[in-house]
């Protein structure tokens, strides 16, 4: 599958829509093991992202995205991130974001509230990335 | 006379205004039946990515999770019925619920216990009236699901797979949406999984390349499995979806033919009766002229 173009072929899915697909130079994304850096040329990888903003740069510009964790797969330069919730930077609403970390610093501890907060400056973090 | 007429015209007025509804419910129900398919399309790309990466874990390790090892002897199994929240959509819900009557018996039968799980108000209701147990049910959502629905159903069902005391297998029933016309209801085993070994993966004859897995196979399987599951289910609520709107849309499209059907009799029992007045109360007059001028032509 030699491809013509110099790039990754990436397409970011959620459970109900494509959130962005095209093709990228270089993608950073978090997994469970820590950062993680995709080129042209990865060897085949099959990995689970955390709560975190996945940074993809295209020819026209980094597009950043946050992620409520799912898995990226890559092979024969062709990326997929698979996610339940995806959301672009520009779809971001910092405000509410803010407003939901700090709910979700006000709850009980234990793994929901972790996951809230994740969640919520994962999206603070996209969005402050893009703007 | 007078009386039958007036009634004729009410209940064709009646008949009128039961048409504009039916009408007006068969084009929501086709406008909303494309919004149905296009997140069917939408929603397809998740799920094929999620096959492929499931497959692709299948077949280069060993998978052994408990999601999809068979248990023993299974003696409960749950069955998630798929119904509508509304009626009005011809048999759709009751070709559901026949269905899942039939797959109950059929696990009675093999000495399965069922445990029923419910999606939508018309399911609720039919166990409700039978005075049934429900292990658990979700309702407002069928004409238009959402993937966090799917998840929640997903989980509890996971939850209730994995349990020791829960269930040992995890059946659906839902209808599947083949064309505009037919729409046929379909039991499906969903736990424990059968995962598609790589056979039929690679659809245009490449192969898989060879993966490596982080942080480990089983790690990853981990985190595959329930969002396969859970997409599964979405996939079955979707089809449900546009399946109950395409039942709705043929229903309501019969019903306003009937109405139209129905107003056209009445018009002409109408235009009859009024007629029959009209003659009798000309032969009323004639023959009250006819007398008047008998009488008179006796008294001269």
């Amino acid at each position: 599958m030699a491809d013509i173009g110099t790039g990754l072929m990436v397409e970011m899915v959620a459970a109900d829509r494509t959130v962005w697909s095209g093709e990228a130079s270089m993608i950073i994304a978090r997994t469970v093991d820590g950062d993680l850096g995709v080129l042209r040329g990865h060897a085949p990888l099959l990995s689970l992202l955390t709560e975190a903003a996945v940074e993809i740069s295209t020819p026209d510009g980094v597009v950043h995205a946050a992620v409520d964790g799912g898995f990226i797969s890559v092979a024969d330069d062709r990326v997929s991130i698979l996610t339940q919730h995806a959301l672009l930077a520009e779809e971001i609403h910092i405000d509410e974001a803010k407003a939901e970390l700090e709910s979700a610093e006000g709850m009980p501890t234990g793994n929901e509230r972790e996951q809230r907060i994740r969640r919520a400056s994962s999206r603070i973090r996209a969005a402050e990335a893009a703007g | 006379m007078a009386v039958s007429l007036r009634e004729y015209r009410a209940r064709i007025k009646s008949t009128e205004s039961m048409k504009k509804i039916t009408r007006a419910m068969e084009l929501i129900a086709a406008s909303r039946i494309i919004k149905a398919q296009q997140r069917a399309q939408a929603a397809a790309p998740y799920a094929r990515e999620l096959t492929r990466a499931v497959s692709a874990v299948a077949t280069f390790s060993n998978v052994d999770h408990p999601l999809t090892s068979e248990v023993e002897n299974p003696t409960r199994a749950a069955v998630l019925i798929v119904t509508s929240d509304r009626g009005l959509a011809g048999a759709y819900s009751s070709s559901v619920l026949k269905e899942s009557e039939r797959l109950a018996e059929r696990l009675r039968e093999e000495g399965k216990e069922v445990v029923p799980y419910i999606c939508g108000r018309k399911g609720e209701a039919y166990y409700r009236f039978r005075d049934r147990a429900v292990q658990q049910s979700w309702t407002g959502f069928s004409d238009q699901p959402s993937y966090d629905v799917a998840a929640e159903i997903g989980q509890t069902l996971i939850d209730a797979f994995l349990d020791d005391e829960g269930v040992d297998e995890v059946h659906v029933v839902y209808t599947r949406f083949v064309s505009m016309l037919t729409q046929e209801p379909h039991a499906t085993r969903l736990l424990p999984l059968e995962v598609v070994e790589g056979t039929e993966a690679p659809a245009d004859g490449e192969v898989l390349p060879l993966y490596e897995f982080e942080p480990s196979p089983e790690r990853v399987l981990d985190g595959l499995l329930p969002q396969y599951v859970q997409s599964r289910i979405f996939y079955c609520l979707l089809q449900a979806a546009a399946s109950e709107l395409a039942a709705r849309q043929k229903a309501m499209k019969s019903a306003t033919d009937n109405a139209e059907e129905l107003i056209k009799k009445y018009t002409r029992i109408a235009n009859q009766a009024r007629q029959a007045g009209i003659t009798q109360e000309i032969s009323e007059i004639v023959g009250g002229v006819n007398a008047l001028a008998d009488a008179n032509a006796g008294a001269e």
